[in-house]
């Protein structure tokens, strides 16, 4: 593949990078003026929401990845990967125990006991 | 918009160390080592991510009233903004080191990139951890409670946890922030010294990596610390 060997030396234009910065302050703005508005627990869903649209953003295209494939796109998926290990043990341990958990159970203790009932549908 | 991305053409073989066959293999080579340098940043940025996950999972209540009470989202946003502009300005300097401009434009875009950085740090200092030890709000150097706290009973000390949580994150944050401003001096004295040419940007473009990886996780802490739970009367 001709392409192959100049992956690495992609000139971006200026109007990309511009474009980028103006959305990225675009929703800055729109996710602290959501803030002032009470959505009760959707507000950390539209925050997230919104930070993990900026960080795309960054990466494709300050970080050129939109630009790249193969290994860099691996690493990438590959350390969110790990990420997600970590939060999702760390969080599957910690969202079920404790005083707290028996006083204020969290949303996500609604689902427990419908688990075995989803991993035998799905089994 | 990849069809607008041209691909430099008429590169030489110059700077090609021995160890590579092409100049693409070895800027593959370097964004790739510098890519697996990030990995390891993600998941040291990411254990302190899932700490506050978990203490703001137990202590929600606090955590929402300390934010609102302590943090100011104007200075957050501020803030947000002015590493945008910074993260803006480093993909420009590459940009034109890259595209063979002239050298001071380089070098201009370099210094708007540190006194963008030198901003974020300033306000950082001025109006967030001065005004917050002033206030007796940093857990360990005279913290006090405030009355209007008590409605949090026995969770009041959390309040405590929330400031030890920003204090670590943004405080580590801070510290990436100034590691990548030395890193910004090293280019500039390059740009300088013509060490850069339309062949040769791999300084530039890893530290540019570094620099967006910074912004990226202010990105995140930003909703995290200042946003939580909303800003609406409650």
């Amino acid at each position: 593949m001709q392409e192959r060997d100049q992956h690495y030396d992609i000139i971006v234009p200026v109007r990309t990078y511009v474009f980028t910065f103006l959305a990225l302050l675009l929703l800055t703005a729109l996710t602290t003026a959501v803030a002032y508005i009470d959505l009760g627990p959707f507000n950390t869903v539209v925050a997230l929401t919104i930070a993990v649209i900026k960080m795309m953003l960054v990466i494709l295209f300050f970080m050129h990845v939109k630009y790249h494939q193969g290994l860099t796109r691996i690493a990438i998926i590959c350390a969110f990967f790990w990420l997600g290990i970590m939060m999702t043990l760390t969080l599957s341990d910690e969202l079920t125990r404790g005083p707290s958990w028996e006083m204020n159970p969290s949303p996500w203790s609604a689902l427990l006991p419908h688990i075995p009932h989803i991993v035998r549908f799905l089994f | 918009m990849s069809d607008a991305a041209v691909t430099h053409e008429g590169h030489g073989h110059g700077h090609v160390a021995h160890q590579f066959e092409t100049v693409e293999q070895q800027r593959e080579a370097g964004q790739l080592g510098m890519w697996l340098f990030l990995m390891t940043e993600i998941l040291f940025f990411g254990g302190m991510f899932t700490a506050y996950t978990v203490y703001r999972e137990l202590h929600l209540p606090a955590f929402e009233l300390a934010s609102r009470e302590i943090l100011e989202a104007k200075y957050g946003a501020t803030n947000t903004a002015v590493l945008i502009c910074s993260s803006l300005t480093m993909a420009l300097a590459i940009h034109s080191a890259h595209t063979g401009k002239k050298k001071w434009q380089t070098m201009m875009w370099l210094v708007f990139t540190m006194i963008l950085g030198l901003t974020f740090l300033g306000i950082k200092l001025r109006f967030e951890w001065y005004e917050d030890y002033i206030h007796h709000f940093v857990p360990g150097l005279g913290f006090q409670y405030r009355p209007e706290w008590s409605s949090l009973g026995s969770q009041m000390g959390q309040v405590q946890m929330f400031m030890c949580f920003y204090f670590f994150m943004t405080g580590l944050h801070a510290l990436h922030m100034i590691v990548g401003l030395g890193i910004l001096t090293v280019l500039l004295i390059m740009t300088a010294r013509n060490r850069f040419s339309p062949d040769y940007v791999a300084p530039l473009e890893i530290s540019g990596l570094y620099w967006h990886f910074v912004d990226i996780v202010w990105i995140f802490l930003f909703p995290l610390l200042y946003l939580v739970g909303g800003r609406y009367p409650h």
